[in-house]
């Protein structure tokens, strides 16, 4: 046993950070934010094909990377990290099945909870989306549709609810939320070294330092999960890996905002777009309370 | 990322299985958790038969890997905790095998792995809990002793040990981190006189230890005089690092005799509670998994586990007493009775976010020695 990253996984990752660094930085980022309505980046899209983001556990024979799961992890981590738009997860899991979704020509979106996100700027939506109305997204770079009627199950759920297709759509959720939660946290700490009140900075205050150390803690109890659910594949295990890493993205985007002050308010600083996103993805692919049941069911 | 285990490993876990399901049906009736005496001999021989069935020395000489098998099978099993000897395996002989010359390995690490040296930890004192460096017990070298006098405290097995792993200031004009040696104590040597305390939970784990003008020879001294702090960091890092990791997979266990109480009572039926055991679920899930990986850095970086033990004790001491509010939920009004595991455990319980290091003070760690935050006040 080994839990360590191998040498090509963490090259994949090094790789996956610097190309979306390169392809969606802070910069575009704000851009996104600011521009009048969201809209699909399709060069953007594109690039991430041509990356093999969407193909990356498609089989070489097919013309995909070939990897597995555990890898898929890994950049839908970078992606959470910079808070890439877009319905990555369905069209990452729709490759090989939806012709262009593995060269990131085909933008696919799907039903998930009763929500669509990009409804409007897909080309495939898979789901039933008769009635479908817009919402007033609180994510400005997710757009979503309420479909009538398709609240998320209730009741206690069979954990072969979860199925493989499911499971992994889950998976990759729980992921960009890990990432997600682990940018907060840098975020959080660099600022509470910088931030100077009372004469010193304010990362020397305990009570600061404490939210800080209970975000590092949530960072690694989620990704040691979902690191492992890669892995394993289980679907109890994947289910408690999006818990823990829902919990992680909303709780940590919460006290970065508390570390930012009144600077974590303003529209300006990135915390709100962490937060927002956090709930988003919180509220789609098996939300805290399902994931419970399933975790429960296992027991 | 590779979370299967070699065949030998395996072939390891087979045999360990297969051992525990012979011994564990022929094992004595656990003895009265109040009772430490008779809690000394249970745990001693328990030690002794995994001694003599060579499983004693996974403790230090087996792989990390290794180490963890057997933890989750003795676990799952149900098989004796450490006990009265968690402070011998788990620190300081951890301690001993990484700081001590041979002479001192040979000398205590056996009695430990055999059961047949109980140790204790005597670094608190009444006036240094978390500010564990501005200890006070004095230590005087007089020819080839230490002539030791002052006050421990909260010392846990202190009443049944053999041993005592003892913090003193050996140079009182030294700045605080300077001072300090770590010394082997016999708990038999006159002038050391131990006053049992007891625990809200009513027993008599721990103890205050009175030290009048002990003599301790200088070869008991583990590490350089003067250099006992950088020992007692060694020490912390096994007592945080490695030492609860068994007993998360004791949690996972309970959380399942839990579920099966909560099935048979129809508290089950409650989604509220039903959820709230699938979250704690979720989290020692995760909390096992976490150990894997700081498993696997160690093993990789070799040896003495880091400030990402502080990670995994603030996280696991929060989570196992949540566990006990749960059962204390599902129990009902059993759970006010005394003469249920369960309710002694949740007393106990109460002690994991102080003991060996206050969350308070893990949270310090984490946030100056990880996140590289200043150090304050
Ligand atoms: C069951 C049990 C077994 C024990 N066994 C042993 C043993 O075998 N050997 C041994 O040597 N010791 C043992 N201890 C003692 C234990 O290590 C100390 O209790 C612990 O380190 C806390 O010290 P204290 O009790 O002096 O609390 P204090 O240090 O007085 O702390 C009181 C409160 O103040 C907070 N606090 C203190 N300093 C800070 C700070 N800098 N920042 C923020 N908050 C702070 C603490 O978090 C705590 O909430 C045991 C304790 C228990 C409960």
């Amino acid at each position: 046993m080994d839990f360590r990253l191998t040498e090509d996984q963490r090259a994949l990752r090094k790789g996956v950070r610097e190309l979306l660094a390169r392809l969606f930085g802070r910069e575009a980022l704000r851009a996104a934010v600011d521009a009048p309505s969201p809209s699909l980046d399709r060069e953007l899209w594109r690039e991430l094909g041509a990356a093999g983001f969407f193909a990356l556990r498609l089989p070489e024979e097919e013309g995909g990377v070939g990897l597995g799961l555990p890898e898929a992890v890994l950049a839908f981590e970078e992606a959470g990290r910079c808070l890439v738009p877009g319905p990555l997860v369905a069209t990452h899991v729709a490759a090989g099945a939806v012709p262009g979704a593995a060269e990131g020509s085909t933008v696919v979106t799907e039903v998930d909870e009763g929500l669509v996100p990009w409804l409007d700027e897909a080309d495939v939506v898979l789901g039933d989306v008769a009635g479908a109305a817009p919402m007033r997204s609180v994510d400005p770079l997710t757009p979503l549709h309420r479909v009538p009627g398709l609240v998320g199950t209730t009741g206690v759920p069979d954990t072969a609810d979860v199925l493989p297709a499911t499971g992994v759509a889950v998976l990759l959720t729980a992921a960009e939320q890990v990432g997600s939660a682990a940018a907060t946290t840098e975020m959080a700490v660099r600022y509470a070294r910088e931030r100077e009140q009372f004469g010193q900075v304010i990362g020397g205050f305990q009570a600061v330092k404490h939210l800080c150390a209970g975000m590092l803690v949530r960072v690694e109890l989620a990704r040691a999960a979902v690191w492992a659910a890669s892995v394993t594949a289980d679907p109890v295990e994947i289910a408690g890996a999006k818990l823990l890493a829902d919990e992680a993205a909303t709780g940590n985007a919460r006290d970065c905002l508390q570390v930012y002050g009144g600077m974590g308010f303003t529209w300006e600083a990135d915390v709100h777009l962490h937060l927002k996103r956090a709930w988003v993805r919180a509220g789609l692919r098996l939300p805290a309370a399902r994931a419970e049941e399933v975790v429960a069911a296992g027991l | 990322m590779d979370l299967a285990h070699s065949e030998e490993e395996e072939e390891f876990r087979a045999r360990l299985r297969e051992w525990l399901a012979a011994v564990l049906p022929t094992l004595p009736a656990r003895p009265d958790p109040l009772d430490w005496p008779a809690r000394r001999a249970y745990d001693c021989g328990w030690q002794r038969r995994l001694y003599d069935a060579g499983y004693a020395d996974v403790h230090w000489d087996a792989s990390p890997t290794q180490r963890l098998i057997f933890l989750e099978e003795t676990e799952l099993a149900g098989a004796p905790y450490v006990g009265a000897n968690f402070v011998g395996l788990l620190h300081a002989g951890p301690t001993i095998a990484a700081e001590g010359t041979a002479g001192q390995r040979d000398r205590w690490l056996p009695g430990i792995l055999r059961g047949d040296e109980v140790w204790c930890q005597g670094f608190s004192e009444p006036e240094a809990g978390s500010d564990l460096a501005s200890l006070r017990t004095r230590a005087v070298r007089d020819g080839d002793a230490y002539v030791v006098s002052g006050q421990k405290i909260w010392t846990s097995h202190a009443e049944v040990a053999d041993w005592c792993e003892l913090l003193v200031r050996t140079d009182p004009t030294a700045s605080k981190h300077r001072g300090i040696s770590w010394l082997a104590m016999p708990m038999d040597a006159p002038g050391v006189t131990v006053r049992p305390l007891r625990t809200l939970a009513g027993s008599t784990e721990f103890a205050e230890m009175f030290l009048d003008e002990v003599r301790i020879p200088v070869g008991n001294r583990v590490g350089e005089e003067n250099d006992g702090w950088r020992v007692t960091m060694v020490t912390l890092s096994f007592e945080r690092g490695t030492a609860f990791v068994g007993e998360v997979v004791a949690c996972r266990r309970l959380l399942g005799e839990l579920a099966r109480t909560a099935r048979r009572n129809g508290t089950w039926d409650d989604p509220v509670l039903r959820r709230r055991l699938g979250r704690l679920s979720a989290e020692f899930q995760a909390l096992w998994r976490l150990t894997q990986a700081n498993v696997s850095e160690a093993q990789a970086t070799g040896g003495v586990p880091g400030a990402g033990g502080s990670v995994f004790k603030l996280h696991y001491s929060h989570a196992r007493q949540e566990l006990y509010e749960a059962a204390a939920a599902v129990l009902g009004p059993d759970a006010l009775d005394l003469g249920r595991d369960w309710t002694l455990d949740r007393l106990s319980s109460l002690s994991y976010t102080i003991a060996a290091g206050t969350s308070q003070i893990q949270r310090n760690i984490v946030a100056e020695r990880i996140l590289g935050l200043p150090k304050g006040r």
